[in-house]
């Protein structure tokens, strides 16, 4: 026998996507709805989908490289690094200092821009339109790099597998520097607006409650595992490049055992005063010499190999799975991408929240659906 | 001459209200139609970039363009909609917001009031609450589930915050003696001392639920964009769009205005009982000089001859009107337009102010605010206010009344948040999420 309703107060199901100003890109929610409060929800997904990894197996290995810049489309070069070193894990092949530690300046930087483009819209969603302006007037200073290096700002294919094709440009250090001087102000600046902001911790303190178990459990990483208080980094866990020789902190959210909305913001912050110290080392450390490996010009592992190799990428975990059959083209390529994962605890979050709050939790779990859809 | 005029008012009362009425119109629609340029501009100036640019000098055309657009684009009605109800409701709203006007003194003359109604404040409340309908059908008449949840938070939100705004007001009743807008200010002027250093409570408890009632950041909840897409007007389009749009920035003008008639004085200069700042009495005359030397300044960077002629002639027309309001007989004319203008400007500024700094503020936070803290705070202020004006008796010293008011609204505010800060919601709700 069903329950009687009267005033047929059934649940609500409202479709929030795929064209919605706040799903950051074409997300689509299906959620249920009581009054405003969130009964259930359902994330559905596939609208972006390109069929990425499938033309992996039919491009060969360098060919492959300038698409998987369109994954996560905001933190392209993040994306290269990852897929050339798994391909370099499995040539064991060595990469030069210099190599390295431009890989590492550019991919700190580019974790600051995607870091940038997260805080803005996120405060934009949250109501707050000031931020997504400023956020956007420094990431354009970063993007500037980007395009004064390999003449592309977004999808920027800024690194081969084996090393760098450019060298950098004259100047490039110097240019790096004044960034980095002028963002730590920056970073306070918009702290100013947001931290102890009334309304903002309103709006995110205890919303989006994440427990630590519940993270590892969804393989959550990235600001949000860490955000949930779990000291966990790829860079420190499984140093990459040379992020070994580099000092700098991984920072956690402030509850033990539990992170909220709040607590990723900061940790995102932080990281972005982090990434500015890994940048200040690194660049003390630019040496010149070569820029390139001994990999050669065709690239053609061994049959039978396979290889996982995971980075740090602005939003989590990101690993590439490639597996070798002895042609120039690599037989599957899988990508785990960080986003993808981290949605799957979207839900988990959302649960009896207010509609209000589901826009900050997409906001805080910092998806690109270019990524979540390959 | 004088005579005549005198009669001519005498003998067509209704015409002469007809006119007023037309004049206050088309004043008020500029007003609002360059309220909202105003908006995109400072917008801009606080976060890093230009604005409108492209239609005339700097924009100032934009406007215009603005309606034209929105006039020629189809009106379009959804399937399913209640048409009727949809079709009225954005004029429901427009109406009251513009309705209210009729009571705004903007001077002491009966000249400068299209009305001086003995019931004024009622009115005032009653009317503006209509426009509430508008938001309401509307959202409910589009048959649409964004819009729907738009109204309904609308409908909740605008009940819960007319309670304490009409509290506030209740307590400048109190002080004037009086329901009529005019004696309201005449009061401030007798006494020289504005409502506001009376009530500070309730000027405070006004501005924010007047922030909520006009819908705007960070009250904003039932057009949040990046919540319900539009909120209850997502589903219109065209001329009854910005029928919506004009119906929220003029009663953005309105709570200025009120807000401005209650606590600031009307159209009294600051602290005009004090000799020593006649010499504010010149700044008319001064302001114009000022902006046209502005203009003048951005003139003579514009790199196209159309606009800077264009520009140059608004700058010799400022000070040439400056000019003008420099003549002694005009410049005593001009003060209570002048200073009352100057005032409800100041305010809408601070309305475009909290737009750039803060966050939206989520559904039940705002209830929060409105029915946790507000409330008692307006209903504590109104009976402290009451306590006070029985101790101090009739005619009391300006001084005494000032600090016993200031004592009162403090012990209140102190109390209130006492009681309600004791133990906040939110505590119990992370205990339950997180176990701990």
């Amino acid at each position: 026998m069903p329950e009687v309703t009267y005033l047929d107060a059934d649940e609500l199901v409202i479709n929030m996507g795929p064209q919605h100003p706040a799903t950051h890109g074409v997300l689509r929610v299906k959620l249920k709805l009581d009054g405003e409060r969130v009964t259930g929800s359902e994330c559905i997904i596939g609208y972006l989908h390109r069929g990425i990894e499938k033309i992996a197996e039919n491009r060969t290995y360098q060919q492959f490289a300038p698409y998987v810049d369109r994954m996560d489309y905001v933190a392209a070069v993040t994306n290269g690094m990852g897929y050339c070193e798994a391909v370099e894990k499995l040539l064991g092949a060595e990469i030069p200092p210099r190599a390295q530690y431009t890989r590492m300046i550019l991919a700190e930087l580019q974790r600051i821009a995607s870091h940038l483009l997260w805080l803005g819209t996120h405060a934009l969603d949250l109501g707050a339109m000031t931020p997504v302006f400023y956020t956007f007037r420094e990431r354009e200073e970063i993007l500037r790099i980007f395009e004064n290096y390999c003449g592309a700002r977004l999808t920027t294919h800024a690194f081969r597998i084996g090393g760098l094709l450019y060298d950098l440009y004259d100047g490039f250090e110097k240019e790096v520097r004044k960034f980095s001087d002028m963002f730590l102000g920056k970073i306070d600046e918009y702290e100013q607006l947001l931290t102890k902001n009334r309304i903002w911790l309103e709006r995110t303190q205890n919303v989006g409650i994440l427990k630590a178990e519940d993270a590892i459990a969804y393989a959550v990483t990235g600001p949000v595992l860490r955000g949930s208080g779990v000291k966990w980094d790829v860079r420190k866990a499984q140093p990459y490049e040379a992020y070994d020789k580099v000092e700098f902190d991984v920072p956690v959210g402030r509850h033990e055992g539990w992170g909220d909305t709040y607590d990723r913001y900061l940790v995102r912050l932080a990281e972005m005063r982090q990434s500015v110290r890994i940048i200040r080392q690194a660049v003390e450390r630019l040496e010149s010499g070569p820029i390139f490996g001994k990999v050669g010009k065709i690239i053609k592992p061994p049959a039978g190999f396979e290889v996982y190799h995971a980075i740090e990428s602005p939003k989590g975990e990101l690993g590439y799975l490639v597996v070798s059959d002895g042609t120039t083209h690599p037989y599957r390529v899988r990508v785990r991408p960080p986003s993808f994962v981290n949605l799957q605890a979207f839900d988990l979050m959302a649960r009896g929240h207010l509609i209000a709050d589901v826009v900050a939790i997409i906001g805080t779990i910092d998806i690109v659906l270019g990524e979540v859809d390959r | 001459m004088f005579n005549d005029a005198v009669q001519f008012v005498e003998n067509y009362p209704l015409l002469v209200a007809a006119i007023k009425i037309v004049i206050v119109f088309l004043v008020l629609s500029g007003v609002v139609a360059y309220m909202v340029l105003a908006e995109r501009k400072v917008l801009a100036f606080m976060q890093a970039r230009l604005g409108p640019m492209r239609v005339g000098p700097w924009g100032l055309f934009q406007p215009a363009a603005d309606g034209l657009k929105l006039l020629l684009k189809e009106d379009i009605i959804p399937a399913g909609a209640d048409k009727f109800v949809f079709l009225i409701a954005p004029v429901i709203s427009v109406v009251a917001a513009f309705t209210v006007f009729a009571v705004i003194p903007y001077g002491p003359s009966s000249a400068l009031i299209i009305t001086d109604l003995n019931v004024g404040l009622l009115f005032v409340v009653a009317v503006s609450s209509l426009g509430i309908y508008g938001i309401i059908l509307g959202g409910w008449a589009s048959n649409s589930h964004y819009p729907l949840l738009g109204s309904l938070r609308s409908a909740a939100q605008l009940v819960s915050y007319e309670i304490p705004a009409g509290m506030a007001i209740v307590g400048v009743l109190l002080v004037s003696n009086s329901l009529s807008l005019v004696k309201i200010v005449e009061a401030q002027q007798s006494s020289g001392l504005w409502n506001f250093f009376l009530q500070p409570l309730g000027f405070l408890i006004f501005l924010i639920a007047a922030v909520a009632e006009t819908n705007r950041n960070p009250f904003d909840l039932p057009e949040a964009e990046s919540e319900l897409t539009a909120g209850f007007h997502t589903e219109y389009s065209g001329f009854r769009f910005a029928l919506y749009f004009m119906a929220e920035y003029t009663s953005m003008v309105l709570v200025s205005a009120l807000a401005v008639v209650l606590f600031w004085g009307g159209w009294l200069r600051p602290f005009a009982s004090v000799a020593a700042l006649d010499f504010l009495n010149y700044l008319p005359p001064v302001s114009l000089l000022m902006i046209a030397g502005v203009v003048f300044f951005f003139a003579r960077r514009n790199p196209v001859p159309a606009e800077k002629w264009f520009l140059v002639a608004v700058a010799a027309g400022s000070a040439v009107l400056a000019g003008v309001v420099a003549v002694p007989v005009v410049i005593t004319a001009v003060q209570p337009i002048f200073w009352f203008t100057a005032k409800v400007f100041a305010l809408l500024y601070a309305f475009i102010w909290y737009r750039a700094t803060f966050p939206r503020y989520r559904y039940d936070q705002l209830m929060n605010v409105g029915w946790r803290w507000l409330i008692p705070l307006a209903l504590g202020n109104l009976i402290a206010t009451a306590c006070v004006l029985w101790w101090a008796g009739p005619n009391p010293g300006r001084l005494k009344l000032f600090f016993a008011m200031l004592a009162a609204n403090l012990a209140v505010a102190i109390v209130v948040a006492l009681l309600v800060g004791w133990r906040s919601p939110t505590a119990a709700a992370v205990e339950k999420q997180t176990g701990s």
